[in-house]
C-alpha cells in the first residue's frame, strides 16, 4: 500500500462547461469599453482620470474589505473592476477625485461587500452609489454645470434637462445621429448609444446578460413614451429621444442586468424589465427627477425577490 | 470534456452515446489472481461470520456468511479466502470486503444447478441478487405498492456508456428469453422496453411493449421516462415503485435469462471503459476483478491527481484506489487525466440563472442552493423543492460560480433521511 497512487476523489458530475465569474466580468468590461473610450476621446484626460481612478479605487476597496473581513482575496474575479468601470462611465468628466473614491466606497462596500460580497447585493452597486452621490452632491450631477468648461462640436446642453424645460421641442436641438454617436452631454461612458448597443448585443449573444431583461426594458420605454407622445405630442417627446439620451442604454445593458439583483425566471425577467421601462418614462415625463434610470434601477432591484416567486411548478411537486 | 458554446444563449445540450452499427465484441479480461467481493451488510456482523480466512470457495458458490442475516454474495472464482475486512462506500454505506486468492484450476459450484428445475421468485431472490446488472428482487414482494409494470431500459443511464446498448444489439434473443423469465419471477405481464434513439425495428417479437426514448440527456432518468413515456409524474420525494413501476437494466434481464438457461449464476460483467482521451472500449470481466487488472489489460497508465470514476461523467462516483473491484452494477469505468479534472469553488451563488434554465425538473436552484449551503435542509425541502430533484447533475455542469450544487442536493437529501430515521427511532 505504500506506493499507492493518490487519486482525486470528488462528487459527480465530473465535467464542467468551463464558464467562470472572471470570464463573465472581463467580457462585460470588454463590452463596455467602446462607449468608455469614446467618452475619453471627447472629454480628454479628466475623463481618463475619472475612469482610471474609479476602477483602481474600486479594486482597492474590495481588497481592503477582503483583508478587513478576513475572507479570501476576491479581486481576481474582476467583479470589482467591472463595477468600477460602470460606475466611472456614469460620472461626468469633471467629477472631483474625492467624490470618485467616495463613490466607489459606496459601490463596493455599502453596495456589495456588507451584504456578503458577490451574489448577495440586493441592488446594483454602481447604481446605488450614483444614487447616494446624487442625493449628497447634487451639483456635480448637473451635467450642464459640470461640463461648462467643455466646448465640443455638439450641443452641450444635457438633453434631459432641456426636455424637462421645453417638452417635445427640446428634441429639435439635437440630431438623432449625434445622439446615437455620443455627441451629447452626459456621463463619460453613457452617451455613445451605438457602442452601448453593440456591447449589449455582444453580451446577450454570449449569454453573459439576459436578453429578456434588456429587450423588455427597452420595449417598456418605447411603448410608454409612444403612448405619452400620442396623447400630447407637444409636452411629451417620442420614444427614440428617450432611448438615446441619459442613462437609458447603459442602464438597459449594464445596470439592470446585474446578476444578483435581477430575476432568473423567464416571466419575472420580462416583468422586471418592462416595469423599469415604464417607470423611467413616468419619471422623466411627469416625475420630479431629470433622468429616472438610477432610481428605477433601484426600484426594480427592490421588487426582484418578489417577482422571482413567479416560477414554473417543479416536477412532481405536490401542492 | 464539454465546453460552453461561444453563443452562450444556446443551452448546453448533452446527448447519450449511441452505439453505431459496427459492433465490436468486448475484450475479455482473464481471471485475476485476486478478487474482492463486496458484501453489503453492517460491519458489526463480521463477528458472527461463519466464513473464516483460509476457507476454500468455489466458482458460483453462494457465500452467506452472517448468522441471522440473508445478505450474500456469489463467489466469482475458485480459491482461498485471504481476508475479511470492512469497507465504507459512498454516503457511509458499509460493506464487508471478502478477498479471495484464486486457484489456477476452476471448480464449479452446483448448488444452483440442483435447485433450478423451476423458475420461481424465491430462487431468484436467493441466488440471483448479485448477477450482472444488479436486479433488485425485494420490490416484487412489496405488498403496499405492488409492482404492475416493469420498464426495461435498453440504453445507458449516463453519457459515454454503451454497455446496455451493446447487449440489446448483440443478444436480442437473450433479451427475449430474459423477459419470459422475468414475467414468471415477478408475476408481472406489463413489461415495457425503452429503446434510445429513433430505431425501433427488430424489437417486435420480444414480448414487451417497445417505446422510444430521446437521446438528449437526461431523458433516460426514471423520472423522465415515467413522465414522457408512461405519462405519470412521480410525486416529489417518492420513487417510481410507489406508483407500481420498477426499472431494470437490459443486462439484468439477460443475466436472469442466462441463469436459468445455462443453470449457472452469471458472473461476468460487461463494462464500458472510457480512457483519458474518451476512447471507449467494451470489456467483459468477472465481478470482483480489481480495476487495476482492467487498466493493465487495456494499457491505461494512471498517475497521481487523476480520477477513477465508477459510472459515467454525470452521475458516477469516484474511488480512491485501483484495488476497487468490479461490482454487479459497474456499467462503466472512466478515467480522467489530471488536466481534465474540474474542481469546485467555494464562491457563493451569483444568481446568473444558468441552472434554472437547464434544470429538467424546474427547481429554483438559485434559492435552493443558498439554503443547502447554510445547512437548512428542512426549509430547502419545504419551500424550494429539494425532493423534486431527479439527480441528473446538469446544474453543476453549467454553474458559473462552480458550486458543487449536485453534491449539496445529495447531501441535503441524505441528511434529511438521517434526521427522519432518527425521529422514527425515537418515537
Amino acid at each position: 500500500m505504500n506506493n499507492q497512487k493518490k487519486f482525486i476523489v470528488s462528487h459527480a458530475p465530473f465535467w464542467h462547461n468551463g464558464s467562470n465569474i472572471r470570464q463573465k466580468s472581463y467580457h462585460t468590461v470588454f463590452a463596455a469599453l467602446p462607449a468608455a473610450l469614446l467618452g475619453i476621446y471627447y472629454y480628454g484626460i479628466p475623463a481618463l482620470g475619472v475612469i482610471s481612478l474609479s476602477i483602481s479605487s474600486a479594486i482597492l476597496w474590495e481588497l481592503l474589505m477582503n483583508y478587513a473581513t478576513k475572507r479570501s482575496i476576491s479581486v481576481g474575479d474582476g467583479n470589482a473592476a467591472m463595477i468600477g468601470l460602470i460606475f466611472g462611465m456614469l460620472l461626468p468628466a469633471s467629477m472631483p477625485w474625492w467624490a470618485v473614491i467616495t463613490g466607489t466606497f459606496f459601490a463596493i462596500i455599502i453596495g456589495k461587500q456588507i451584504f456578503g460580497g458577490i451574489g448577495s447585493n440586493p441592488f446594483n452597486p454602481a447604481a446605488l452609489s450614483i444614487a447616494i452621490l446624487m442625493v449628497s452632491w447634487k451639483n456635480y450631477f448637473d451635467f450642464n454645470a459640470a461640463l461648462l468648461n467643455y466646448d465640443l462640436d455638439f450641443v452641450m446642453i444635457y438633453p434631459l434637462t432641456l426636455l424637462k424645460q421645453l417638452g417635445s421641442p427640446a428634441a429639435d436641438s439635437y440630431s438623432m445621429i449625434d445622439l446615437i454617436m455620443g455627441k451629447q452631454a452626459g456621463g463619460i461612458g453613457s452617451t455613445f448609444g451605438l457602442g452601448l448597443i453593440v456591447g449589449g448585443i455582444y453580451l446577450m449573444i454570449r449569454g453573459f446578460i439576459r436578453w429578456e431583461i434588456s429587450v423588455s426594458f427597452l420595449a417598456g420605454i418605447f411603448i410608454t413614451s409612444f403612448v405619452f407622445n400620442l396623447v400630447d405630442p407637444v409636452r411629451f417627446v417620442g420614444p427614440a429621444f428617450h432611448i438615446f439620451t441619459g442613462y437609458t442604454l447603459i442602464g438597459a445593458f449594464f445596470l439592470i442586468t446585474d446578476d444578483s439583483s435581477s430575476p432568473v425566471n423567464m416571466v419575472p425577467m420580462l416583468i422586471y424589465g418592462a416595469v423599469g421601462g415604464v417607470m423611467i418614462v413616468l419619471i422623466r415625463n411627469i416625475g420630479g427627477y431629470i433622468d429616472g434610470v438610477i432610481m428605477t434601477t433601484l426600484l426594480i432591484n427592490l421588487i426582484n425577490p418578489l417577482l422571482d416567486k413567479i416560477r414554473p411548478k417543479a416536477m412532481g411537486k405536490v401542492v | 470534456m464539454i465546453k460552453k458554446s461561444f453563443i452562450g444563449l444556446k443551452k448546453t445540450h448533452l446527448e447519450y452515446e449511441q452505439l453505431g452499427n459496427k459492433i465490436q465484441a468486448p475484450k475479455k479480461i482473464s481471471v485475476s489472481k485476486k478478487i474482492t467481493l463486496l458484501l453489503e451488510c453492517s460491519i458489526d456482523l463480521i463477528d458472527t461470520f461463519t466464513l473464516k480466512t483460509g476457507d476454500p470457495v468455489k466458482t458460483g458458490q453462494k457465500i452467506s456468511p452472517a448468522k441471522d442475516n440473508d445478505a450474500y454474495v456469489i463467489s466469482t472464482a475458485t480459491g482461498i479466502v485471504t481476508s475479511i475486512t470492512e469497507y465504507t462506500g459512498d454516503y457511509g454505506k458499509s460493506y464487508v470486503a471478502i478477498s479471495i486468492d484464486t486457484d489456477s484450476e476452476e471448480n464449479l459450484d452446483d448448488e444452483f444447478e440442483n435447485s433450478c428445475s423451476e423458475i420461481t421468485f424465491d430462487l431468484a431472490k436467493n441466488y440471483l441478487a448479485c448477477i450482472p446488472g444488479a436486479p433488485c428482487h425485494e420490490i416484487f414482494q412489496n405488498t403496499e405498492n405492488p409492482i404492475n409494470t416493469i420498464v426495461i431500459y435498453g440504453g445507458d443511464n449516463d453519457l459515454l456508456m454503451t454497455t446496455n446498448q451493446y447487449i440489446i444489439k448483440s443478444n436480442i434473443e437473450g433479451v427475449k428469453h430474459g423477459v419470459d423469465v422475468l414475467k414468471k419471477i415477478a408475476g408481472v405481464d406489463n413489461i415495457i422496453i425503452a429503446i434510445p434513439g429513433e430505431s425501433m425495428q427488430g424489437y417486435g417479437h420480444i414480448g414487451a411493449e417497445v417505446k422510444n426514448i430521446a437521446m438528449k440527456y437526461p431523458s433516460a432518468s426514471p423520472h423522465m421516462i415515467m413522465r414522457n413515456v408512461l405519462g405519470k409524474v412521480i410525486p416529489a420525494g417518492q420513487t417510481s415503485e410507489n406508483l407500481g413501476v420498477t426499472f431494470m437494466t437490459v443486462e439484468a434481464v439477460v443475466s436472469l435469462g442466462d441463469a436459468f438457461s445455462n443453470k449457472r449464476i452469471p458472473i461476468t460483467k460487461l463494462i464500458t471503459v472510457i480512457d483519458k482521451n474518451q476512447n471507449k472500449k467494451l470489456i467483459s470481466a468477472r465481478i470482483g476483478t480489481p480495476l487495476s487488472e482492467i487498466f493493465s489489460a487495456l494499457n491505461i497508465q494512471l498517475n497521481d491527481k487523476e480520477r477513477i470514476i465508477i459510472g459515467g461523467p454525470m452521475t458516477g462516483s469516484t474511488v480512491y484506489t485501483d484495488d476497487y473491484p468490479v461490482m454487479p452494477n459497474t456499467s462503466a469505468i472512466m478515467v480522467q487525466a489530471a488536466k481534465d479534472v474540474s474542481l469546485v469553488s467555494d464562491y457563493p451563488c451569483i444568481n446568473c440563472g444558468e441552472c434554472i434554465r437547464i434544470c429538467p425538473a424546474n427547481i429554483p436552484i438559485n434559492m435552493l442552493v443558498r439554503f443547502l449551503e447554510a445547512g437548512q435542509y428542512e426549509d430547502a425541502a419545504d419551500s424550494y423543492d429539494l425532493y423534486s430533484c431527479i439527480e441528473c447533475g446538469l446544474c453543476s455542469i453549467v454553474c458559473t460560480a462552480k458550486i458543487p450544487i449536485f453534491q449539496y442536493i445529495r447531501l441535503g437529501k441524505y441528511e434529511l433521511d438521517r434526521i427522519n430515521s432518527a425521529e422514527a427511532v425515537n418515537e
